[in-house]
């Protein structure tokens, strides 16, 4: 009994102990970021006497509501707080800083087939409405001349959670598709007209890794590291751009020039000969006003880090870093957080 | 052919047919067993063990993070539920009065027939919500929700049985009620009871449903006082990922995690040595 | 009990402090549990209260949108989905499940019976995500590949089997679901066809029943309360399966009369969306499914404890 009852102590003990650490903060959201995220907070403890970031990946809706509920310290999200969101944050302010830019790439599984497909932005809209439903339609034929594409249905797949690749991937559907924009709408969760829904970029990526002939929406990183297809775009230019570091970086171009105050912006179907037409920055969602001053310490240090030494990491993981313009904008906000 | 004949052949066909039956659900067991120790054996070094995660497609990351978080948040429901669903056995099978009794009983039957991820609704807005953080303690007051039913019908069960004889005797000898329940009632039904205690806690143990929203996830180590790793709800995540790295950790994590279920399962009905059934309450 | 009573009226003060404080102890655990229920059903009322005065019960239950962006919301896809999965686990489990529990009530051996159906009951005992992780890494493949294509090809002309094969979908749910109810129904089953008196068998057979006609014509419907218990407490499980589901079904909220297309079900979608639904009615509707769902489970096990009780009470009390 005694020796039980013991054990039960030194239970409790270990359970509610907290491993040591200089700092912790917590934070989830986008999962569009979430390798270089993990990169950054990984290297960043390494360097930084063990301060643990812990950034849990469950989608740009979790980073909001995270923000919101004020269950985390910080969020991240590739799509912009709405004024309504914004409104509903118990806490104060909320601040948005750009972190990096990415691409949203179509990735595809299709056997058999090795050259690379294009993609008209009408018929991507066409596909994941359901208007295009075999890989043999003429329309896709006519955008890959040459490519002997099967006759087998297209297994859409797309995200079940609330997502900001979602929001990028809708947004850029609903500038060229107004049958899009009528029928479903940009958002981080929409009403999808078909397909299977896996979740964050990884159950995407899973999804359309596991069924042939299916057709999915990721971030570039998760189409590259696991070595699947991904198609080219064609570009408000005309141009069929392939989704890379150069292309996304003109596609900011326009807005590192006229950055809002508030750096809510999109970059989807941005003009330039070779713009990737799905690019989007994504957000660090940072409240103004952190009632820990450690905290508030711990996080403006990071910032700092991240948009300066951690956009070395960037080129590596198929990011694109941040226009110098919009880095120098940056580091005046920080100073906004108390 | 005639009426006897063929009514023998119908016997045999469906007799064996039933005999069919019990072999294709006993195999779909070894299946099971077969496929995970098969994909999964060559995942389970040294590194799955000892290391944190590591960010997307670098390899070689571990679940370290995610067996201690399973341990820390198991442990502390059974150490919340296992008092609490003892104690009302305990008055359901000494103390029934009448209709209360009763009531408790259905009450009981009510809670373990709820679905899990309901429960995980329960501990967001009870515990998540006024924290401000989702946490360890959170997923294990889920789970313990999870327990307490199954606990106590166990520990009514089989206090139950304790002959009637035994009772009278501690209390023909002078014991007072609770010193009888103490000291005779509860040990001579205590391998039943702590074949329900283990039972239970291996059931809560592959939970993953409750923890998802509760406990979250960690890159690091945890703890009950913020966002932890667990077993069951990494392997949710690995399996559905890209990654065959991550895959393959999903396989070894599930060997770890049946291993320790069905161990528990077995030896909790070895210590009862009689056929039970599945525990209905 | 009568006897203890007597026995403790007699023998102790009823003031003694020992047992007036032990009483109240368990007395206070007991309630706890009543509180615990009390609570829960408390908070998926107050949760789900948003949306069920901005949506209107009927409207929930019988909408088929899903839309977070225009903030409408309905329930019917995914009890569809909840339901289609559980009757097809059910469609597959009952037959091999009640063939498993003659075979392990009336061929075999006591001992044999009772070591198999511990292997049996281990099945119970796996957890719901290895279940879903098997599954998508065996049970998908071999549906999108095989099984699947059979079916179109051989019974396509039912609108229950065409559609593109995707692996994932109602029947693959269905399938992972059956594997996990079988157990309960085995169990219970077995159980309840153990309890059938001797008597009855020996009279079949002296009438010159063979084994089979004995067991189908007189002793399956003597048991057959506890039977229908078992399929209910197999069904309960089913509709309340998260994980397993979430990770064969498809997740795609729309009703398709095939099975072959993908689905939702109402634990799925809580699981997929609840940490990030957004707004005041998204989480509220999400709760306000929980509730659905909730209600559905109580119900259900409720009926089949009350068969099993039925059964196991009736002992040799028949005419």
């Amino acid at each position: 009994m005694k020796t039980i009852s013991l054990a039960l102590m030194g239970l409790l003990v270990v359970a509610t102990a907290p491993f040591a650490a200089a700092q912790k903060l917590n934070a989830c959201g986008a999962t569009f970021p979430d390798p270089i995220y993990k990169k950054w907070f990984s290297e960043y403890g390494k360097s930084h006497q063990g301060v643990q970031i812990n950034y849990e990946a469950n989608g740009s809706g979790g980073g909001v509501k995270g923000v919101t509920d004020g269950t985390v310290d910080f969020g991240a999200s590739d799509m912009p707080m709405t004024d309504q969101e914004l409104a509903a944050v118990k806490s104060g302010k909320m601040l948005h800083f750009p972190t990096v830019l990415g691409a949203v790439v179509p990735v595809y599984n299709l056997p058999g087939v090795t050259q690379e497909l294009k993609f008209s932005s009408a018929v991507l809209a066409d596909v994941f409405l359901g208007t295009i439903s075999k890989w043999s339609d003429k329309r896709i034929a006519a955008d890959n001349p040459g490519v002997k594409l099967p006759d087998e249905d297209i297994v859409v797949v797309h995200r079940t959670d609330g997502s900001g690749t979602t929001f990028v991937w809708t947004d850029f559907l609903s500038k060229v598709s107004p049958e899009w924009k009528s029928k479903v709408g940009a958002a981080k969760s929409v009403s999808w007209p078909k397909g299977l829904g896996g979740a964050q970029n990884a159950g995407v990526t899973g999804l359309v890794k596991q069924n042939p002939n299916s057709i999915g929406y990721v971030e570039l990183l998760f189409a590259v590291q696991n070595k699947m297809g991904y198609g080219r775009v064609k570009n408000s230019a005309g141009v069929f751009v392939k989704a890379d570091v150069a292309t996304v970086t003109e596609a900011a171009a326009g807005a590192a020039r006229n950055m809002p105050d508030d750096f809510r912006v999109s970059i989807t179907n941005a003009p330039g000969k070779n713009a990737y037409p799905i690019s989007s920055f994504t957000w660090l969602l940072i409240p103004s006003k952190f009632s820990d001053p450690a905290k508030a310490r711990e996080v403006k240090a990071m910032l700092h880090w991240v948009l300066t030494d951690g956009q070395v990491y960037c080129a590596t993981l198929s990011y694109a870093p941040l226009p110098l313009a919009v880095v120098t904008k940056e580091e005046k906000q920080i100073d906004a957080i108390q | 052919m005639n009426k006897l004949t063929w009514r023998k052949l119908v016997n045999g066909v469906m007799l064996t047919l039933t005999g069919v039956c019990t072999v294709v659900t006993i195999s779909v067991l070894f299946v099971i067993l077969g496929c995970l120790l098969y994909f999964g054996a060559h995942s389970l070094n040294w590194n799955f063990f000892t290391k944190l995660p590591l960010p997307p497609g670098e390899e070689g990351g571990g679940l370290a993070n995610a067996i201690v978080g399973s341990l820390q948040i198991v442990g502390f429901a059974a150490l919340i539920g296992i008092p609490i669903g003892f104690l009302a056995g305990v008055y359901l099978s000494e103390y029934e009065d009448k209709y209360f009794a009763s009531v408790v009983r259905y009450v009981a039957d009510l809670l373990n027939g709820v679905p899990s991820i309901v429960v995980g609704i329960l501990a967001w807005t009870l515990v998540v919500l006024p924290m401000h953080t989702q946490s360890g303690l959170a997923g294990s007051i889920a789970l313990s929700v999870m327990l307490i039913p199954i606990v106590t019908r166990q520990t009514e069960q089989f206090l139950r049985e304790v002959p009637l004889a035994l009772r009278e005797g501690a209390l023909a000898l002078g014991a007072s009620k609770w010193k009888m329940i103490a000291t005779v009632v509860v040990p001579a039904g205590s391998k039943g009871i702590l074949t329900g205690m283990i039972l239970g806690v291996a059931r809560i143990a592959g939970e993953s449903a409750p923890l998802l929203f509760t406990a979250l996830n960690n890159q690091y180590w945890g703890g009950l006082r913020e966002p932890t790793a667990s077993l069951p709800v990494m392997i949710y995540k690995l399996a559905t990922s890209p990654y065959e790295d991550w895959n393959r950790q999903a396989w070894a994590a599930g060997l770890v995690l049946i291993t320790l279920v069905l161990v528990a399962n077995i030896a909790a009905r070895l210590v009862l040595a009689r056929g039970v059934s599945v525990p209905r309450g | 009990m009568a006897t203890i009573a007597a026995a403790v009226k007699v023998s102790k003060a009823p003031t003694q402090t020992g047992d007036i404080a032990a009483r109240w102890v368990v007395t206070l655990f007991a309630v706890s549990l009543l509180a615990l229920a009390v609570l829960l059903i408390y908070e998926l009322v107050i949760g789900s209260a948003e949306a069920r005065s901005k949506l209107g019960i009927w409207h929930f239950l019988f909408s088929t949108k899903w839309n977070p962006v225009t903030e409408d919301f309905g329930a019917l896809p995914f009890v569809y989905g909840t339901v289609v999965t559980s009757v097809l686990a059910l469609l597959i489990s009952v037959p091999f499940g009640l063939g498993a529990a003659i075979f392990l009530s009336e061929l075999a051996p006591a001992g044999i019976s009772n070591a198999l159906t511990f292997v049996i009951e281990l099945l119970a005992a796996i957890p719901s995500v290895i279940y879903g992780l098997l599954a998508i890494f065996t049970l998908v493949p071999l549906m999108r590949l095989y099984v699947e294509p059979f079916l179109k090809h051989t019974l396509g002309f039912l609108p229950l089997f065409q559609g593109t094969v995707y692996g994932v979908g109602f029947l693959t749910a269905g399938l992972v679901l059956a594997i996990m109810t079988i157990p309960f129904i085995i169990s219970v089953s077995r159980e309840s066809l153990m309890a059938v008196p001797r008597e009855q068998r020996e009279a079949a057979l002296a009438l010159g029943a063979t084994k089979w006609e004995t067991t189908w014509q007189i002793v399956v419907p003597y048991a057959k309360l506890g039977i229908l218990g078992s399929i209910f407490l197999g069904l309960a499980r089913a509709l309340g399966e998260t994980m397993a589901v979430t990770m064969v079904i498809g997740n795609d909220p729309s009703i398709h009369a095939s099975v072959l297309a993908p689905g939702y079900s109402i634990a799925a979608v809580i699981a997929n969306e609840f940490s990030e639904a957004g707004g005041k009615i998204h989480p509220s509707a999400l709760v306000e499914l929980g509730l659905v769902l909730f209600c559905l489970t109580i119900l259900i096990n409720g009926f089949a404890r009350l068969m099993i009780v039925a059964t196991t009470s009736k002992g040799s009390r028949r005419p």
